[in-house]
């Protein structure tokens, strides 16, 4: 493909001449010898999970096995569900922003910038540079820290710890980051409906530019311990195997998508945020296996690093700028003007009794979140409460693909796939 | 991103007033679409090669706080290589059954989806071949939690639900396609051997 595909040659020891992922199968019974095919004709039920660690949260599978071969993988979920999107309902527009912190809860400040461009989308809002580069870093943060929990727990799953810990290193310092800028870790809530919560701390840009610095060098060392790694190659190549045609059959999205040979990116090719303004690559794979959607994970963690130093480029030329809109309708005015002044009051006091209040309408905002595209579809009937708040959770429907991928896998890979989505319970279940 | 999406007209000029009305709203097309010919226009959106809606990004309902006005099915497409979207609404009178035809036969991605809103909104689609709750357990009868009669907390009071939920048989978590082929199959209780003998699964007849 074009310009914005990165190479990614595959010639690893685990391809055949052709070029095909090979695998190598297993033989335990000596040449010769059949065992008697009445032993194991009965199929077999195993549940995994709720309460299983390599489930990657309250995820059950009930999988009928043959032997040890998958004959159907039936996923359950539900058991983390929070009726999120009815709440929502009951809720002003700048209250659902805490709510989507605790969905896709390993990316929390990329899910705050989804909605709040939801919002403006649908009052048709423009925020200012200084909002979006800073938006811009927040969500490239993200992406970096929950890749960096996948490649750790995936590399658990099949049996690799050393690489989980220096992932885990790296993802603390920006969960620091994150705690100086917004106060929490997790629950950051860092967006507001036409601006920010708050602009960076002092100091805080060098820190970021540190990290940008340093967080490379892991990313060398994983690539050097995982990319050629023949165990890694063994459990990971040709396995969970979706092509393009099903991938967007699947309607998979991010990572999943793109590893299958589809280059879709929503930064890309529907951008926000002046994302088509940064120079940085999509990485696209060819055989939409487990392999692949690492070498894409990988490589995407790359260009966010290139990203964010862009971004804080940009944030040094626009030093002192506004990070809010010049809009007494969604923005709170300063303490000291709604206390001396008559308007500013009126302002003040209709948005916190009342809350921000877009026009009738409807907007869908795609946002290409660490897992795949992230929507946020609302409608609004004109009241500070939103008719319909409906959150495209990318975790649920690329988990949907889940028994597709399993069909004829081994029970041991189930579990490698099944890390290989990248699924968080908290946005599968709601 | 202004203006209407291209793929009306010739939409108009195939299926005529089945077209039922269009509007855009904030940048998006939004095409209504009558009920009963709602799968036709779908499936030729997804294979006219002028217009290639190969990808379905979401399908999902709309219950407006007005009762008088009908319950919509929401299916938002897109052409990848177009980078276009179009969002197709299904108008579903509540006085009517609340029925749809399923897209499962166009895109596999409408498995969870649509067993979503029926979970949600109570929608059925014919054709679906595994519409079951899907967020919500199989036995939840406390009804539709996104349907706007549906208070916040649930129709039932805290302690039955406490009650329901401790007093679930472990068979309860297993729908019975799966228990059917569990080893310990003979060591099930009778009533629900007699219920998977007759082919009945979850509580969907």
């Amino acid at each position: 493909m074009s310009r914005r595909t990165v190479d990614m040659a595959l010639a690893t020891p685990g391809v055949d001449a052709e070029g095909r992922p090979a695998r190598i199968p297993l033989r335990t019974e000596p040449a010769g010898v059949r065992f008697d095919e009445s032993f194991g004709a009965e199929h077999m039920l195993v549940n995994i999970g709720p309460q299983h660690p390599a489930t990657h949260g309250v995820l059950r599978l009930v999988i009928e096995l043959e032997g040890e071969t998958v004959v159907r993988c039936i996923p359950h979920v539900g058991y983390l569900h929070s009726g999120f999107e009815k709440l929502g309902e009951y809720r002003q527009y700048n209250q659902l922003i805490p709510l989507t912190d605790r969905t896709d809860y390993l990316s929390p400040m990329a899910n705050n910038v989804g909605l709040a461009l939801a919002v403006e989308k649908l009052m048709g809002l423009e925020v200012p540079e200084r909002c979006r580069v800073l938006r811009v870093i927040a969500c490239e943060m993200s992406r970096i820290i929950s890749h960096l929990v996948w490649l750790g727990t995936t590399g658990i799953d099949l049996g690799a710890y050393t690489p989980f810990l220096w992932s885990f290193q790296q993802r603390e310092r920006i969960y620091d980051l994150q705690e100086s800028w917004t106060g929490a870790r997790l629950t950051t809530s860092v967006t507001r409906v036409g601006g920010m919560m708050a602009d960076v701390p002092s100091g805080w840009t060098e820190a970021l530019r540190d990290f940008t610095r340093t967080f490379p060098r892991t990313l060398t060392e994983v690539d050097t311990m995982f990319t050629r790694n023949a165990i890694w190659i063994g459990r990971t190549q040709g396995v969970g195997v979706l092509t393009a045609e099903e991938a967007t059959n699947y309607s998979l999205s991010g990572p999943m998508l793109r590893a299958s040979g589809v280059a879709y990116d929503v930064r890309k090719d529907q951008p926000y945020l002046d994302y088509q303004t940064y120079d940085f690559d999509v990485p696209v794979g060819e055989h939409g296996d487990i392999y692949d959607r690492y070498r894409v994970r990988l490589e995407e963690m790359w260009q966010s690093n290139r990203i964010l130093e862009q971004a804080l480029d940009r944030l040094a030329r626009l030093e002192g700028a506004p990070i809010n809109v010049e809009d007494p309708r969604v923005i709170l005015p300063p303490k000291s003007r709604a206390m001396s002044d008559m308007e500013a009051m009126i302002f003040h006091f209709k948005q916190v009794m009342e809350g921000v209040k877009p026009p009738i309408g409807e907007a869908y905002m795609g946002v290409e979140n660490p897992k795949g595209e992230l929507g946020y579809y609302l409608v609004s009937d004109g009241t500070s409460k939103p008719v319909r708040w409906r959150i495209r959770p990318p975790s649920f429907i690329n988990l949907a693909s889940l028994p597709k991928m399993c069909e004829g896998a081994l029970l041991s890979d189930v579990i490698a796939i099944n890390a290989s989505v990248d699924i968080v319970m908290g946005e599968v279940d709601r | 991103m202004s203006g209407v999406s291209p793929s009306l007209a010739p939409m108009r000029a195939e299926f005529g007033d089945a077209v039922e009305r269009h509007l855009v709203s904030c940048g998006d097309t939004v095409v209504y679409v009558r009920r009963d010919r709602s799968h036709d226009v779908l499936a030729w959106l997804k294979e006219t090669p002028s217009q290639e809606f190969t990808y379905l990004t979401d399908i999902t309902a709309v219950e407006y706080r007005d009762p008088e006005q009908p319950l919509e099915v929401v299916y938002q497409l897109r052409c990848l290589d177009r980078r276009a979207d179009l969002r197709i609404k299904v108008a579903l009178d509540k006085r009517g059954p609340l029925e749809v035809r399923s897209v499962w036969d166009l895109w596999r991605g409408a498995d969870w989806l649509e067993r979503e809103v029926y979970d949600m909104f109570g929608v059925t689609f014919a054709g679906h071949p595994d519409l079951r709750r899907i967020l919500m357990w199989e036995t939840y009868s406390e009804g539709h939690p996104l349907r706007k009669s549906f208070p916040l907390r649930g129709h039932f009071s805290r302690s039955e639900q406490t009650r329901q939920a401790l007093g679930a048989n472990p068979e309860a978590h297993y729908s019975m396609e799966e228990l059917s082929l569990a080893e310990a199959f003979q060591e099930l209780p009778a009533d629900m051997r007699e219920r998977l003998a007759r082919g009945e699964r979850g509580f969907l007849r």
